[in-house]
């Protein structure tokens, strides 16, 4: 697993909410059997005209995003299909931490991130960060008013600074079994493999009936 | 205090707790296709390691498959990552039902079919509509590549134990509602994201009377409203399905029986408690139609075409955006809307029994002109299925194409694809831009509702057909 500890660079914004995989990274990209070239294809069908070019209107092509490394967009992304090539794609596009917010709803909290895919991020050192849908917004500004501005993550101070003539900060909580993974880049299945006497052993008492071995 | 039916099966499961709260949970059955794991055989022999247990491991081709010949693959890149999935399964021992097997399917439809899918079991896949698998009261869900070379290596996983959540449809459905509508009307009340975090369990009488295809397209779109995985307790109805014939996988005999008392044990207890709750009148429930680009963007098929100011959980520029992609203005009546294409397939709606209902309101009758209608089954065995019952010629003699098992176009990573501004009457289960095709637009429905469509023309509510009578 690639490590994460911290990451200074330029904010890009996607102002949509629900924005699913397969916009994401769109299908025909999947036929691919290695892990590599789908940064050149992400959001695809917003970011290219049908000629080829790149769509004027779609927000990242804007030159103040040009090169960031910050994702800040609306709740409920990488919902969808549960394909790793949209994470794939993001990283090789080169966005290090996607920023979006939980959503409170009829009494309930809405996490800002869809399950599958916030567990595909930690496995490719893509930190996803859950702030409130007020703090959101004041980001979204923040860079409205100041296009291409630069921001630091530092996910062992669990903090986000903003780099204006005067900083503006945010803390961010994380899970820290998920902290401790991505800040010493840990290998799960070798971890895992460290307990192949206790799977073993489960193995040889666990009996799903009607298993036809 | 009792134990959900979901608590029951994970604790079964657990190998070992984790530290930080999480838990290693075993893996029973693992099933594979050729789109999200090549890179999961190409890390495990970049790291030297072997697949764990390839006898709980079972691969097919669905994603890429052409559908009008299994013979012959055009696409160089898919026929690539065909061959790929060959030569992974042959490499490492496992199972494969490739093209030239009568066990082909899309992945969620053959596990069931084949006994594969059990109650009690925990079963994973790269893919998110594994929750499908939950309607036998299985712990079911999908996984990425990273997670399916977790599983390939160790046959378990390292889960964080979801919350539970109860969907109680009370009453009963009105005739020519089905399940679809019951999940569709489900996600349009609490949103693509309403589920997230949660494993849900669907109760109540509405469900119990359900076949175990219908349970089936319930779990299959769980996914659709953010929940991990879908679950119906076992009964009646799932252990007849189990013991019907040619379930290869299933137990026999005494196996069977000792098999059920098991499962009678895993519903339920009468005292758990869930950490939240969410009861929905199954017999107020019309035929639902999609009409935006999420599949949280429904309406009955009585209504119109919303405003975007009163649309709750979206706001006014995600419905603008959506209704620009479809090319639909607020007040345009569903039942107005005109159509291209009707699909009939993919994982959530291409069982046998799907297809028997679909025939039913298309025997005797015609598609409409300008419509162009594909049925695809989900697995050879639904074909060979519907073929013995003659189902494929009352398909063909009402102007469908009648094709070969596979995801097709559902997702569209296969030659059958909408064009620019096509609209389509969709069976399956995501209506995102662009996911049957670049500029595609997508409204999801029953079988009954896409096959009373390609009828009219138009979509139409089908409960002022008598009897699937116009």
């Amino acid at each position: 697993m690639e490590k994460f500890s911290s990451c200074r660079g330029k904010i890009g914004t996607l102002d949509r909410a629900n924005v699913d995989t397969d916009q994401i990274i769109p299908k025909q990209f999947l036929k691919s059997i290695k892990r590599t070239g789908f940064g050149e294809n992400l959001f695809f069908d917003w970011r290219y005209l049908p000629d080829g070019s790149p769509n004027p209107d779609f927000e990242l092509n804007r030159p103040e995003f040009d090169g960031a490394t910050i994702l800040v967009t609306r709740n409920n992304f990488g919902c969808g299909s549960s394909r790793e090539h949209a994470v794939w794609a993001l990283k090789q596009y080169g966005f290090r931490v996607i920023i979006a917010p939980r959503k409170e709803q009829d009494g309930s909290v809405i996490p800002a991130f869809a399950d599958i895919f916030r567990n595909n991020c930690v496995k490719n050192g893509l930190l996803t960060i859950e702030l409130s849908e007020s703090e959101v917004n004041e980001i979204f500004n923040l860079v409205d008013r100041f296009p291409g501005v630069e921001a630091t993550v530092d996910l062992e101070e669990q903090g986000i600074v903003i780099h204006l003539d005067e900083e503006v900060s945010f803390h961010f909580e994380v899970d820290q079994e998920v902290k401790k993974h991505l800040l010493r880049g840990l290998d799960d299945i070798a971890l895992t493999l460290e307990y192949e006497d206790v799977i073993r052993e489960f193995e040889s008492h666990h009996q799903i009936r009607g298993f036809a071995e | 205090m009792g134990k959900t039916l979901f608590e029951k099966i994970w604790d079964n499961h657990v190998v070992q707790e984790l530290p930080g709260g999480s838990a290693l949970l075993y893996i029973d059955r693992h099933l594979v296709h050729e789109v999200t794991s090549p890179q999961a055989f190409e890390g495990l022999r970049m790291s030297g390691r072997d697949v764990r247990r390839p006898d709980l491991t079972f691969a097919t081709m669905d994603h890429n498959v052409p559908t009008d010949s299994h013979e012959t693959i055009r696409d160089k890149i898919s026929k690539a990552q065909m061959d790929a999935l060959e030569r992974n399964c042959n490499d490492f021992n496992i199972e494969l039902y490739g093209l030239d097997s009568d066990y082909q399917g899309i992945v969620h439809v053959i596990g069931p079919e084949m006994g594969l899918t059990l109650p009690g079991m925990t079963i994973v896949c790269g893919d998110s509509h594994t929750s499908t698998h939950g309607a036998f009261g299985t712990l079911a869900f999908g996984i990425g590549t990273s997670e399916v070379e977790h599983v390939l290596a160790t046959q378990t996983l390292r889960q964080v134990k979801p919350q539970t959540c109860k969907v109680e449809f009370t009453g009963q459905l009105q005739p020519q509602v089905t399940s679809k509508d019951m999940i569709l009307k489900l996600i349009g009340e609490i949103g693509t994201a309403g589920g997230t975090g949660y494993v849900f369990e669907y109760a109540g009488e509405a469900v119990r009377s359900l076949s175990m295809e219908a349970r089936m397209t319930i779990c299959n779109m769980s996914i659709e409203a953010g929940a991990r995985a879908g679950m119906i307790a076992p009964d009646e109805t799932t252990f007849k399905y189990i013991a019907a014939e040619d379930r290869q996988f299933a137990p026999q005999g005494k196996d069977f029986e000792e098999a059920m008392e098991y499962w009678k044990t895993l519903p339920t207890d009468p005292d758990a408690e869930f950490d939240r709750v969410i009861t929905i009148e199954a017999d107020k429930i019309a035929p639902q139609v999609s009409w935006g680009t999420s599949p949280g963007m429904v309406t009955d098929v009585t209504d119109t075409v919303p405003d975007p100011e009163g649309v709750p959980g979206y706001s006014r520029k995600d419905v603008e955006q959506a209704l620009e992609y479809m090319g639909l203005q607020p007040g345009v009546r569903m039942t107005d809307i005109e159509l291209d294409t009707i699909f009939i397939g993919s994982c959530t709606n291409a069982r046998i029994e799907d297809l028997r209902r679909a025939a039913h309101l298309l025997r005797g009758r015609k598609k409409h002109p300008n419509v162009r209608l594909m049925v695809v089954p989900g697995s050879q065995q639904v074909r060979l299925q519907a073929e013995t019952e003659g189902l494929d010629k009352v398909f063909r003699e009402a102007g469908a194409e009648w094709r070969y098992a596979g995801c097709s176009m559902c997702l569209g990573m296969n030659p059958d694809q909408l064009e620019a501004g096509e609209r389509c009457a969709s069976t399956s289960n995501r209506n995102f831009e662009g996911r049957q095709g670049k500029g595609g637009r997508t409204h999801l429905v029953s079988p009954e509702m896409a096959a009373a469509a390609a009828i009219e023309g138009h979509f139409v509510d089908l409960r002022t057909w008598e009897n699937g009578e116009r």
